[in-house]
């Protein structure tokens, strides 16, 4: 199977040469590969199991021609075996998406697969996050026109993807969307000039849909959902809102009658408002979302299976090891309300404080809680379950989390960060740790960079975890080399200093090493990796723990 | 079979010559529709590199270079795009951290992947020098201290 794929891929990128190797007027063919492969060994300290294929391989690889206004391409993927912890649904080799386009100066044509998104994307978002084993690109028509200068609008019909069976299985629900986005300021040539900006959006989604495993409930088959949105910008000051609003929509849950087929009209809100200049930025947002899971099927399917929607959660992403694996959180599809603030400084350089290069402070908190819900009892009747007023929330926390981090470059050789992480994690209505109880936990984390020459230099990093729950304490430290611009090797190990079981205080030990000429990379790692959550976007994913070896190649043309 | 990776792609080096700038619309953080193509068509170089609120090293790289950023200008009447792929999660976190951090590149927002697909990259950092002409004539996808040198060496062999 292995050989045939890259017979075809061999095959492929001949004739892809064949066509560029002519003269340019044939047009452009361009592409990217992107390898995964493991070696997977058994670990019983760690709880890795060994699958019986023992090796795993996800490969993609993408083909893109153009000539003139015309585009096509296709990507090509394998999953021998699905790497342990990607979605089961994917497996075998084919042909995942393909599409052709045509665009002229103000219309544009798709056929085929594509990927999109409306305002936010509460209500519209067909994307990709291959890390996560996410894709659900529509496979259909899409229709993009500009009327005139400041009016855009879009147009789309399709089914989305859903597994990978040796190609593209798509489900069985039908989405159509229509946007509008007018921008007032190029629209009307007497607001061109005014200090004023704004922007204006709407669009309507609608499904159809007969997947339905219940006889007990008369299920809709056409569900729409609607979107408002406006965007304001007042010199340095910006604004921007989104309402949507989703009719009866059930869904099945048994774990909570609360929930399980309700008919309540589902809404959100989101809002945003920044001001920022230079060395300085302050931005609030706030988020009510009530009731709005929004697949293309109304069955039980995989968690991230055939959203159209995505409900963005409102933390920051964490990049460090511990801060952003062991409690990630991702938006509650019941319904959370939800702040954050974030405020940036640069003190200036040359000043006391600031030192000879600057230093830049950033503060970010975010909390989210459950919103009050008054129950109505109305189950053998209506089924709405529950109502709720607008940002009316309960006293129940689901997460908080405030950050800061403190960069300084010392001198010309040497730059420091320090973070400090302040975690309350609800587990009870979050599920991410398996722990189902408050986690209150703090992180400290001290990077430094250290450049020896013009091309070589050092990072330490080293993390420390501590929570008197859960697993208990963690630390985390890591050494990396890098040689500017090909070479780079890293040391790293976490270690669970702090669990009360003491059989469970593992290292976890690993070291990668990598090669990167222009935008060809080639990297091994070696070593045992913890069961852990990873997210992408405020998506997450639980991955089991894994020791071996794992070879990944990313390349472009 | 990794040889046979390696092989199809060391061929593929020698045979590909790298793209040009896909002619794709854009948003800056005003919310302005803007063509990336008619950033490369001026005569002047353009660097273009792909980046996130949420990825240390792209931010190192381009902190690095906001440094030197107006000799470099001054130089060679380069441009900076900095393409954030930041989605609708992040992407309101672009313009309070570009602004704060004294940044005077041109940043457009890429929220749904699109230019990040048109433009091949699998992962970020990943740094494109355009010349005059709007041909890509270097890349690099990684970021470690010292390769902004190696890209300002690339963009002072285009001025010569």
């Amino acid at each position: 199977m292995k050989i045939n794929f890259f017979i075809k891929l061999g095959l492929l990128i001949l004739f892809a040469s064949k066509i560029i190797g002519q003269n340019n007027s044939n047009g452009l063919v361009s592409g990217n590969i992107q390898t995964v492969g493991q070696y997977y060994q058994e670990d019983t300290i760690i709880n890795a199991a060994l699958p019986e294929h023992l090796y795993g391989f996800n490969g993609f690889a993408n083909i893109n021609y153009q000539k003139g206004d015309f585009k096509a391409g296709i990507r090509y993927e394998s999953y021998l075996n699905t790497l342990e912890g990607y979605p089961s649904t994917f497996s075998g080799i084919g042909i995942g998406y393909r599409y052709l386009s045509w665009n002229s100066d103000n219309l544009g044509v798709t056929i085929g697969n594509f990927y999109d998104q409306f305002g936010s994307g509460m209500i519209f978002r067909a994307y990709e996050e291959r890390q996560l084993g996410i894709d659900n690109s529509l496979d259909g028509i899409r229709i993009n026109y500009e009327p005139l200068k400041g009016v855009n609008l879009k147009g789309m019909i399709g089914k989305q993807r859903h597994r990978f069976e040796d190609g593209l299985i798509n489900g069985n629900g039908i989405v159509r969307a229509i946007d509008g986005e007018l921008n007032i300021n190029e629209l009307f040539d007497s607001t061109n000039n005014w200090k004023l900006k704004a922007t204006l959006g709407g669009s309507f989604v609608s499904k159809f849909n007969t997947d339905n495993n219940t006889t007990l409930f008369n299920m809709p088959k056409n569900v729409g959902a609607s979107s408002i949105r406006l965007n304001l910008r007042y010199k340095r000051l910006r604004f921007s809102g989104e309402y949507v609003y989703k009719i009866n929509d059930p869904y099945p849950d048994n774990q909570n009658d609360n929930f399980n087929y309700i008919y309540k009209n589902g809404e959100g809100i989101l809002l945003n408002l920044g001001y920022s200049k230079k060395g300085f930025a302050i931005d609030f947002s706030a988020k009510h979302m009530d009731n709005m899971l929004w697949r293309s099927t109304n069955v039980n399917v995989g968690p991230t299976d055939l959203l159209i929607g995505y409900l963005p959660a409102l933390t920051k992403q964490h990049t460090y090891n511990l801060a952003a694996t062991l409690y990630p959180y991702a938006t509650n599809f019941y319904g959370e309300i939800a702040y954050q603030a974030d405020l940036i400084y640069k003190i200036p350089k040359k000043s006391v404080l600031g030192g000879k290069y600057g230093t830049s402070i950033a503060l970010n908190f975010a909390t989210a809680y459950v919103p009050e819900r008054n129950f109505i009892n109305d189950m053998e009747t209506t089924r709405n379950s529950y109502t709720t007023s607008l940002f009316s929330r309960s006293d129940s926390i689901l997460i908080q989390d405030f950050n800061v981090e403190i960069k300084r470059k010392i001198n010309t050789k040497l730059k420091m960060s320090f973070n400090y992480f302040n975690f309350i994690f609800n587990d009870n209505a979050v599920k991410v740790a398996n722990y189902y109880k408050m986690i209150y936990a703090q992180i400290a984390v001290l990077d430094l960079t250290y450049k020896i020459n013009r091309h070589h230099s050092l990072k330490f990093e080293t993390q420390a975890l501590w929570t008197n729950e859960d697993k208990g304490d963690w630390l985390f430290g890591q050494i990396e080399y890098t040689f500017s611009p090909h070479w780079y090797i890293a040391i790293l190990d976490q270690y669970n200093s702090g669990n009360l079981d003491v059989d469970k205080r593992v290292h976890y030990g690993l070291i990668s090493t990598g090669y990167i000429n222009g935008s060809h990379r080639f990297s091994f790692q070696y070593g045992k990796q913890r069961a852990g959550v990873f997210c992408v976007g405020g998506v997450c994913r639980a991955v089991p723990a894994s020791n071996g070896l794992t070879f990944t190649f990313t390349s472009s043309f | 079979m990794k040889k046979s990776i390696l092989l199809f792609v060391f061929c593929s080096i020698t045979i590909f010559s790298l793209g040009q700038i896909p002619n794709i619309g854009l948003k800056d953080v005003n919310g302005d529709l803007q063509n990336l193509s008619k950033y490369t068509s001026n005569g002047n170089p353009v660097i273009i590199s792909f980046w996130a609120t949420w990825c240390k090293p792209c931010k190192a790289e381009l902190n690095t270079i906001a440094e030197e950023y107006d000799d470099w200008v001054e130089e060679t009447g380069v441009e900076l795009i900095a393409i954030s792929i930041d989605d609708s999660r992040s992407s309101l976190r672009v313009e309070p951290y570009i602004n704060a951090m004294s940044w005077e590149y041109t940043v457009l927002l890429d929220p749904n992947g699109d230019c990040k697909r048109a433009m091949n990259v699998n992962n970020i950092p990943h740094t494109f020098l355009i010349n005059g002409q709007g041909k890509v004539v270097w890349d690099h996808n990684n970021y470690s201290p010292g390769d902004e040198e190696e890209l300002y060496n690339e963009l002072i062999k285009l001025n010569k």
